[in-house]
Parts: structure tokens; C-alpha cells; sequence
């Protein structure tokens, strides 16, 4: 996947993607915060069709929104990246001992070494919980680790 | 006292009315405020008679502060990186549309010096109608957009060289003392570049403040005494205020433009104004039809500039046809370099000239933009490949 990357001097910068079905959309970033979408004509790749405008906080909900499945598969890379290190996505099941209890009550950290990244729910990336954060039933957990650190934070919410 | 007040607040009133059609009908205010100068000038339908003098401060602040936030916009990485990529492409723009000014006025027999002026007029494309353009049009996304843009950063950069030279020659200044304040102000301008290049930060360190009052009263203060100095050496004061501009880079140039701004607006409206009030409306008629042929020429050889620069960048032929067409418009900086013409005492038809060449250009350019792709759309845009029986 390659963006081409264009500097709009005096506004910004301008990068455009092909999609793998062959639609070219682009990102302008403003340099006061404002980012554009772009979605270029189907039959003329240099011509715009429709511009969206984007105030900093839509443009942020709206990278939040594409980025959620998205820091989750990255995580799974990660364990190629760096050695030794695995990212594991634990399911917390109904009935599991820490359905309903805080991070900090897991202890995870201090017994596996391992760490929770990341917790997904409905859908959605709640990143970096801290130790207040409370699991319930069908979040998903994110921890990354070494093998047998993220084997032993399974085993500590399926068995406690 | 009394009298000043109620002519400055009229004519303030009288500019922000014809903003509200200008807005209205999305083109730029530029020509409609050298059209109220006309008017409240001498021979106009309203002459001014007591707020003159303020109005040709005003005009003065309003040239530094159209140069100075301009230098904000771009950063002196910005503006190596264009000259790098782009010289070429600013080597063909400068020869086309500096040319036929400079042509017209050898043939008129207005001499050398006016040819000097004229070329300017007819070169420079005005950045802030053409910038405003490609965003109100969407065509930002657009493929020839990232060569439009890099063309006028160009441009600026060559002004940065330009107004010097022109200062120097409309100063009839001896050879001697001309190559002098030549070589004073490109050497200014390559200092600040890499000045700001090394030491942009301590700069910002010396101007920087969380108080905007502050921050403003600092940023204006430096350009316009940097803008005195650059007179007092002969370099053209609105060449000090741009290089100001260069030296102060981004997140500090940010919250200064957007301080600036409105001053920028206002006071740019009256200069525009006091260039229309030095312009007699019955002047106009024996250089209209000149004027209107000079159009036509810059006119095309905006549109050939833009198609070629567009082209050779990988746009295709309705890429370089809008780009051409947002090239067309001139404004400010044609209208800096005739008022630097005009202070220095050149052939007014030469300033009538210039008036009416803006008022043609900037008002056709926009709407040749809006019309380049209803027209030539259907024509040549790529077509869709049949589909497949």
C-alpha cells in the first residue's frame, strides 16, 4: 500500500491512496489542523469529485474510528517485528473470575510480566486502560509479552 | 479632525459593502477596491479631500503587512525545497509573462524603465485570489495543484529578487550604487534564507509570547522597522517585511498570521483604494484598448505556463487546462510594483495601465476557473473504457 505524498507549500501536505479496488481518495493536511478528504473523480485519477472539510476534533473521531480494528492488527505485527515478544488477544469469557473486576485487581503485570495494552469492546479500542478499568463479559483483552507471559494472562482470566 | 473621521469611516463602510458582493458572487475584492478608489479619487464620483495623507500611510502599513504575512506562509525550507524542485518550471512562468509587459512598453517607447515595471505587472500571478481559488473550488486534491502552488511560491521568491532591482532602477541610481543596493539586497535575502534556515529558532525565541497583544505588538514592530531599514538601504521596504516573515517559521508564524490577518485585510483594502484614488477615471480611455490587449496576452500566456508546468508534472490535459486557469488572476503584487512605479514619479499612463490590466485579469481569472470544467470537462477528461458487452 503506497501513499504519494505531495507538499501543497503555503497549506500543507497532500497524500493520496489507490485503493486495492482502484479508487484513489486523498488526506490534505492543513497546517492549521483542518484535514480534507478527498475522493477523486472514477474515470479522471487527477481530478477531485468531492472534498470533505474536517475540523481537528471530527478529523480526530473520525481517525479513531478507522484506526480501532486497525491498532489491534498492528499489535499482531508487532510480534513479528520484535523478538521474544508476542501480542495475544484474550477473550474474556462470561463467568470468568475477573468479569467485572478492575485492571489493577488482576495483578497481571506483577505475575507474568506481561502487559495489557489494550482492551477492545463493541467494536471499539479503549487503549493504555488504567488500573481502574473494569472488564466485563466479551471484551476483548490485548497484552503483549513474552510466550509464556501471555499464556499465564489467559490462564489467569479463564481460571483466575 | 472631525471631517477625517467621517471620510475614512465612509470609505471603510463603502469597502465593506462592496465585500459583501464580492463574497456574494465568490470573486475576489481586489478589482472592486481599486474600482471605490476610482471613485473616490480625483475625477471620481466622490473625491476625498481630508483623509488623503492617511490613507497613503495606511496604503504603506497595508504593502508590509501583504509581504510580511506572505514570508509566514511559506518557510525558508519550503521556499529552498521550491526552488530546487520547480526552477525550471519558474524560469519558463518568469520568461512568458514577463515578457510581454516589458515588450509593450519598448514598443510604446516608454523606455527601459517602465519596461522594467510592466514586466513585473504582467509576470506575477496574484497567490492569495489563485490560493483562495483552488480551495473554494476543491481543486486542492487536484493532480496539478502541488505545481500551481510551488509556481507562486516561486514567484514570491523572485519578487524577493524583483522589487529590489526595481527599486534600484526607479531610483535612477548611478551603475555604481545601483550594482551596490543590488548586491546588498540579494545577499539580505540569501542571509535571512539561511539565517533562518540555522537560526530560525533563536529568532522565535526573541519574539515568542503565550500574550497575543504581545506577540503582536512584536511580530509588527520587527517587520515594519526591518521594512524602514530596508528603505533606508535602498532594498524596498516590502522585501523587509517578507524576509521578517521567512525568518519566523511554523508553530509561531501560525499564531501570528492568524493575529495579523485582519490588519492585513484592512489595511491591504487601503492600499488597494489609495491606488485606485492616484488613478484619474478619465485617464482610462486612451489605454483601454491597450489595456485590454495586454489581457488577452497575459491572459494566454498564463494558460500556456500553467498547462505546460501541469503537464510535464504527470497531470493530465483538463489538469493543465485548470491550472493555466487558476495562474490567470493578478492583484497584489502587480499593484505593489505600479505603486512603486508611481511613488517614483513614472508615466502615470503606465500607472492607469497596470489599474486597468488588474481590474481585467483578476476579475476574468476566477471566472475562467469556475468555467474550465464545464467547458472543456466533457472534452478532455479521460472517457471510461466501454464496458465490457
Amino acid at each position: 500500500m503506497d501513499f504519494e505524498r505531495s507538499a501543497l507549500p503555503g497549506i500543507g501536505l497532500l497524500h493520496v491512496l489507490t485503493t486495492r479496488r482502484g479508487r484513489r481518495m486523498g488526506v490534505i493536511s492543513h497546517r492549521t489542523g483542518r484535514r480534507d478528504i478527498v475522493l477523486y473523480d472514477e474515470d479522471d485519477p487527477d481530478s477531485t469529485h468531492a472534498t470533505i472539510a474536517l475540523d481537528v476534533d471530527e478529523a480526530d473521531a473520525v481517525a479513531e474510528l478507522l484506526a480501532a480494528s486497525h491498532i489491534v492488527e498492528r499489535l499482531a505485527e508487532l510480534d513479528q517485528q520484535v523478538s521474544g515478544l508476542v501480542s495475544e488477544r484474550i477473550r474474556v469469557l462470561p463467568g470468568s473470575p475477573y468479569d467485572g473486576a478492575t485492571l489493577g485487581d488482576t495483578r497481571t503485570r506483577t505475575r507474568t510480566g506481561a502487559s495489557i495494552v489494550a482492551v477492545v469492546r463493541d467494536r471499539e479500542v479503549l487503549a493504555s486502560p488504567d488500573p481502574a478499568f473494569r472488564f466485563a463479559a466479551e471484551d476483548v483483552v490485548v497484552v503483549i509479552g513474552t510466550a509464556e507471559g501471555t499464556a499465564a494472562v489467559a490462564r489467569i482470566f479463564a481460571d483466575g | 479632525m472631525g471631517l477625517l473621521l467621517l471620510e475614512f469611516g465612509g470609505l471603510l463602510l463603502g469597502l465593506g459593502l462592496v465585500g459583501t458582493v464580492a463574497a456574494r458572487f465568490g470573486i475576489s475584492p481586489i478589482p472592486l477596491y481599486l474600482l471605490a478608489g476610482l471613485a473616490f479619487g480625483e475625477g471620481g464620483l466622490l473625491p476625498l479631500s481630508t483623509s488623503e495623507e492617511f490613507v497613503a500611510t495606511g496604503a504603506e502599513i497595508g504593502v508590509i503587512l501583504l509581504l510580511l504575512i506572505l514570508g509566514l506562509e511559506y518557510s525558508a525550507e519550503e521556499l529552498v525545497a521550491g526552488l530546487r524542485r520547480s526552477a525550471p518550471v519558474g524560469l519558463l512562468d518568469l520568461v512568458l509573462n514577463a515578457t510581454p509587459g516589458a515588450a509593450f512598453a519598448l514598443l510604446l517607447g516608454w523606455g527601459p524603465v517602465a519596461a522594467v515595471v510592466l514586466g513585473g505587472v504582467t509576470y506575477a500571478t496574484s497567490s492569495g485570489i489563485t490560493a483562495k481559488l483552488l480551495s473554494d473550488l476543491g481543486w486542492l486534491g487536484n493532480r496539478e495543484s502541488p505545481t500551481v502552488l510551488s509556481i507562486l511560491v516561486i514567484e514570491d521568491l523572485a519578487m524577493a529578487v524583483y522589487l529590489p532591482i526595481l527599486t534600484t532602477v526607479l531610483a535612477a541610481a548611478g551603475v555604481v550604487s545601483g550594482a551596490i543596493s543590488l548586491g546588498l539586497a540579494v545577499a539580505a535575502v540569501a542571509l535571512v534564507l539561511l539565517g533562518a534556515l540555522r537560526f530560525g529558532r533563536h529568532i522565535e525565541r526573541f519574539v515568542a509570547s503565550p500574550n497575543e497583544e504581545v506577540l503582536l505588538l512584536k511580530v509588527l514592530g520587527l517587520a515594519i522597522l526591518v521594512a524602514g531599514l530596508a528603505h533606508q538601504l535602498h532594498v524596498s521596504a516590502a522585501v523587509g517585511a517578507f524576509l521578517v516573515g521567512i525568518a519566523l517559521s511554523e508553530p509561531l508564524a501560525a499564531s501570528a498570521r492568524q493575529l495579523l490577518e485582519p490588519l492585513r485585510d484592512l489595511f491591504a483594502a487601503v492600499f488597494f483604494v489609495f491606488f485606485g484614488l492616484q488613478t484619474d477615471p478619465g485617464d482610462f480611455a486612451p489605454v483601454a484598448a491597450l489595456a485590454a490587449l495586454l489581457a488577452v496576452i497575459g491572459i494566454a500566456t498564463k494558460l500556456v505556463t500553467g498547462y505546460i508546468a501541469a503537464r510535464s508534472a504527470g497531470a493530465g490535459r483538463l489538469g493543465g487546462a485548470r491550472a493555466g486557469a487558476a495562474l490567470i488572476p493578478r492583484g497584489e503584487f502587480s499593484i505593489v510594483v505600479a505603486g512603486l512605479a508611481v511613488a517614483a514619479g513614472v508615466d502615470s499612463d503606465l500607472a492607469t495601465l497596470a489599474v486597468a490590466y488588474v481590474l481585467i485579469v483578476a476579475v476574468v481569472g476566477p471566472l475562467a476557473a469556475r468555467l474550465v470544467e464545464p467547458l472543456l470537462g466533457p472534452r478532455l477528461r479521460p472517457k471510461r473504457p466501454p464496458a465490457p458487452a
